[in-house]
C-alpha cells in the first residue's frame, strides 16, 4: 500500500469536493443575479446574517451582491419537509437524486485543475482514458432524471423523463464524435496529455473550432440547460422530473445540474482552451513553485467560470427547442458535420505527416 | 377564406442559427451591463423607496389637529355611525368627562379607536365629519404583530395624523360671542 498516494488522494478529493460544492452554491447565486441583471432587476440583495451590517463598506456590498444567499437557500432546503408522495415507487424515488448528482461529481475526478504542487499532480485520477471515462460517466447523469420521472408515478415527471431520454439519444453521439478530431490532433486520450500538447502548440480551439461548437451545444443538452431543458420545462411541465420532489431530495437535482455544468465547463476548458495554461507569463509550463501551482489552479478556475457565465447567459436568451428539433439538430446536422470534421482533420493530418 | 402566410425562405447564413444567437447574446449582454454598471434596474426597492402617491389617495384614516395644536374631533359620532365595516369606536366623555382642549367646542372624545384590520379605506368618515377632524392620509402599509396592536387609539391616531389647518368654526363662534358681549356697538 502506498500511503503517500492514499493520503494525498483523500486530501485532493476532499478539497476538490469542497470547492466544487461551494462553486455549485455560488453558481446558483450567479444564475439568479445574472438572470436579474439581464431582465433589468437588481436580483437577490437582502439576505445577510445580523452581524454583517456592522462591517463598514464590505458588509453592505456583500449583502448587495447576494453573497449570503446560498447559505439561506441551503438552510431552507435542509429545513423543508421531506415529503414522499403516496404513489411513488419508493426505491427509485430515493435513488434518483443520488443518481443525478454522483456522475456529475465523478466526472470532475479526471479533469486536471492545475499543473503540479510540490510533487503532486493536480488531478485526482490521471487516467490514460480520461475522455472515455468522462463520456461514460456523464451519460449516467441522464438516468437520474429518467428514473426520477419514472419513479414519481405522475404525468408531468413522466413526460420530463421521456423527453430526457429522447434528448440523450440525440446529443450524445454528436458530442462523442465532435471530440475525435481533438484526439486526432493531440494524439492522446489522457486529459493531462491533451493540456501538455496545447501548452507546446496553440489551444485546440484554433485547430478544431467546429468540434468546439458541436461540443458546446451538446454540453448545453447534456446539462439540461436552456435551450435544451425539455426535461425540466418549467412553463410546460411545471418543473418536469422534479415535480414530486421536495426538500434536500429536490435540491440534489439543481446541485447535480450545476455540478454537471461545472464539469462540462471544465471539460471544455481542458479540451479546447488549454486547461490551466496561459500562453504568456510562463504559465504554460508545469509549475516549479507552490505559488505558480496556485496560479495555474486560479487560471483554470477563471476559465471555467467564464464558461459558467456563458451557460447562464445563454439560458436567458434563447427560447426552448422542441425535442424533435433537438433530434433533428443532433442527427441531421451535427452528426454529418462531426463526421465531415473528423474526415477533414484526418486528411489534413495525413497530408502534413 | 383561408389566409396563406408564406414562410420567408431563409438564407443559408440565417439557417445556421448562429447569427441570431450572437445577436441575442448582444441584446441580453447590453441589458446586463446597463443594469449592472448603469444603474438602470427598473425595480423599485420597496421599503427604502416608495411610490409618490397621487394627491387624492385614500390611505389610512387618522385624526388631525388644527393649526393651534388642538384636537378637532368633537365626539359627534357621525363617523362611527357611517362607518360601513364598523371600524371606528368612539367613547364620548359623558356628563363629567374630559373637557375639550379648546374653548367653545362642546366636547372631545374620551377615546377614539379605529380598528385598522376592519377599515376599508372608503373615506366615508372623512366625508361625513363636520369638523374636518379625520382625514384619509397617505399610509397604506400598516403592519403589526397582533390584532390588538392594529387597533389604533386616539393618541396614536393624533400623532400619526399631524396637523391639518382649515376653518376653525369655534373661533368664529368665539368672535361672535365676544361681539355679542360687547353688544351695543359703540357708534
Amino acid at each position: 500500500m502506498d500511503w503517500n498516494f492514499i493520503i494525498f488522494s483523500v486530501v485532493k478529493v476532499a478539497v476538490v469536493f469542497g470547492a466544487l460544492m461551494t462553486m455549485v452554491a455560488y453558481s446558483v447565486m450567479a444564475e439568479r443575479k445574472i438572470a436579474a441583471w439581464i431582465q433589468d432587476r437588481p436580483g437577490p440583495n437582502r439576505v445577510a446574517p445580523p452581524f454583517v451590517k456592522y462591517i463598514p463598506i464590505l458588509g453592505p456590498f456583500l449583502t448587495r451582491i447576494g453573497f449570503f444567499q446560498p447559505l439561506a437557500d441551503g438552510l431552507k432546503s435542509f429545513l423543508k419537509e421531506d415529503f414522499t408522495p403516496g404513489g411513488v415507487k419508493k426505491i427509485y424515488f430515493w435513488l434518483a437524486p443520488a443518481v443525478a448528482v454522483i456522475p456529475a461529481l465523478m466526472t470532475v475526478a479526471v479533469i486536471p485543475f492545475g499543473s503540479v504542487m510540490g510533487a503532486q499532480k493536480m488531478v485526482i485520477a490521471d487516467l490514460n482514458v480520461g475522455i472515455l471515462y468522462t463520456f461514460g460517466i456523464v451519460s449516467l447523469g441522464v438516468y437520474g432524471i429518467v428514473l426520477a420521472g419514472y419513479a414519481a408515478n405522475s404525468k408531468y415527471p413522466f413526460l420530463g423523463g421521456i423527453r430526457s431520454s429522447a434528448q440523450m439519444i440525440s446529443y450524445e453521439i454528436a458530442m462523442g464524435m465532435s471530440v475525435i478530431p481533438v484526439l486526432l490532433i493531440a494524439g492522446n486520450l489522457n486529459l493531462s496529455g491533451i493540456i501538455e500538447w496545447q501548452a507546446t502548440h496553440h489551444w485546440l480551439i484554433c485547430y478544431a473550432p467546429i468540434s468546439f461548437i458541436i461540443f458546446l451545444v451538446s454540453a448545453f443538452a447534456e446539462t439540461n440547460r436552456t435551450p435544451f431543458d425539455f426535461a425540466e420545462a418549467e412553463q410546460e411541465l411545471a418543473g418536469g422530473y422534479n415535480v414530486e420532489y421536495s426538500s434536500m431530495k429536490f435540491a440534489m437535482f439543481p446541485m447535480g445540474e450545476y455540478a454537471a455544468m461545472l464539469a462540462s465547463a471544465g471539460m471544455m476548458v481542458t479540451l479546447f482552451f488549454g486547461g490551466w495554461t496561459l500562453p504568456f507569463w510562463g504559465l504554460d509550463q508545469p509549475a516549479h513553485s507552490l505559488g505558480m501551482g496556485l496560479a495555474h489552479i486560479l487560471v483554470f478556475i477563471a476559465k471555467m467560470l467564464f464558461f459558467m457565465v456563458v451557460f447562464i447567459w445563454v439560458r436567458w436568451m434563447v427560447p426552448r427547442f422542441r425535442y424533435d428539433q433537438l433530434m433533428d439538430l443532433g442527427w441531421r446536422r451535427f452528426l454529418p458535420l462531426a463526421l465531415a470534421n473528423i474526415l477533414i482533420t484526418a486528411i489534413v493530418l495525413w497530408l502534413r505527416s | 377564406m383561408a389566409i396563406v402566410v408564406n414562410r420567408k425562405k431563409l438564407t443559408f447564413w440565417e439557417r445556421l442559427y448562429l447569427p441570431v444567437v450572437i445577436g441575442g447574446l448582444k441584446v441580453t449582454g447590453r441589458h446586463l451591463f446597463r443594469t449592472l454598471f448603469g444603474g438602470k434596474a427598473v425595480t423599485m426597492e420597496y421599503p427604502e423607496q416608495k411610490w409618490t402617491l397621487p394627491a387624492g389617495y385614500r390611505g389610512a384614516p387618522y385624526l388631525v389637529k388644527d393649526q393651534d395644536g388642538d384636537t378637532k374631533c368633537v365626539s359627534c359620532q357621525l363617523c362611527e355611525f357611517v362607518c360601513p365595516p364598523k371600524a371606528i369606536r368612539i367613547t364620548p366623555p359623558g356628563d363629567s368627562g374630559l373637557k375639550p382642549d379648546r374653548t367653545n367646542a362642546e366636547k372631545m372624545p374620551l377615546e377614539f379607536e379605529i380598528n385598522m384590520l376592519r377599515c376599508i379605506y372608503c373615506g366615508f368618515c372623512q366625508e361625513v365629519c363636520p369638523e374636518e377632524a379625520i382625514f384619509l392620509q397617505q399610509d397604506y402599509s400598516l403592519t403589526g404583530l397582533s390584532r390588538s396592536e392594529m387597533i389604533y387609539n386616539k393618541e396614536k391616531l393624533l400623532s400619526l395624523g399631524g396637523e391639518v389647518g382649515g376653518i376653525q368654526k369655534w373661533k368664529l363662534k368665539l368672535d361672535e360671542a365676544k361681539a355679542q358681549e360687547n353688544f351695543p356697538v359703540k357708534v
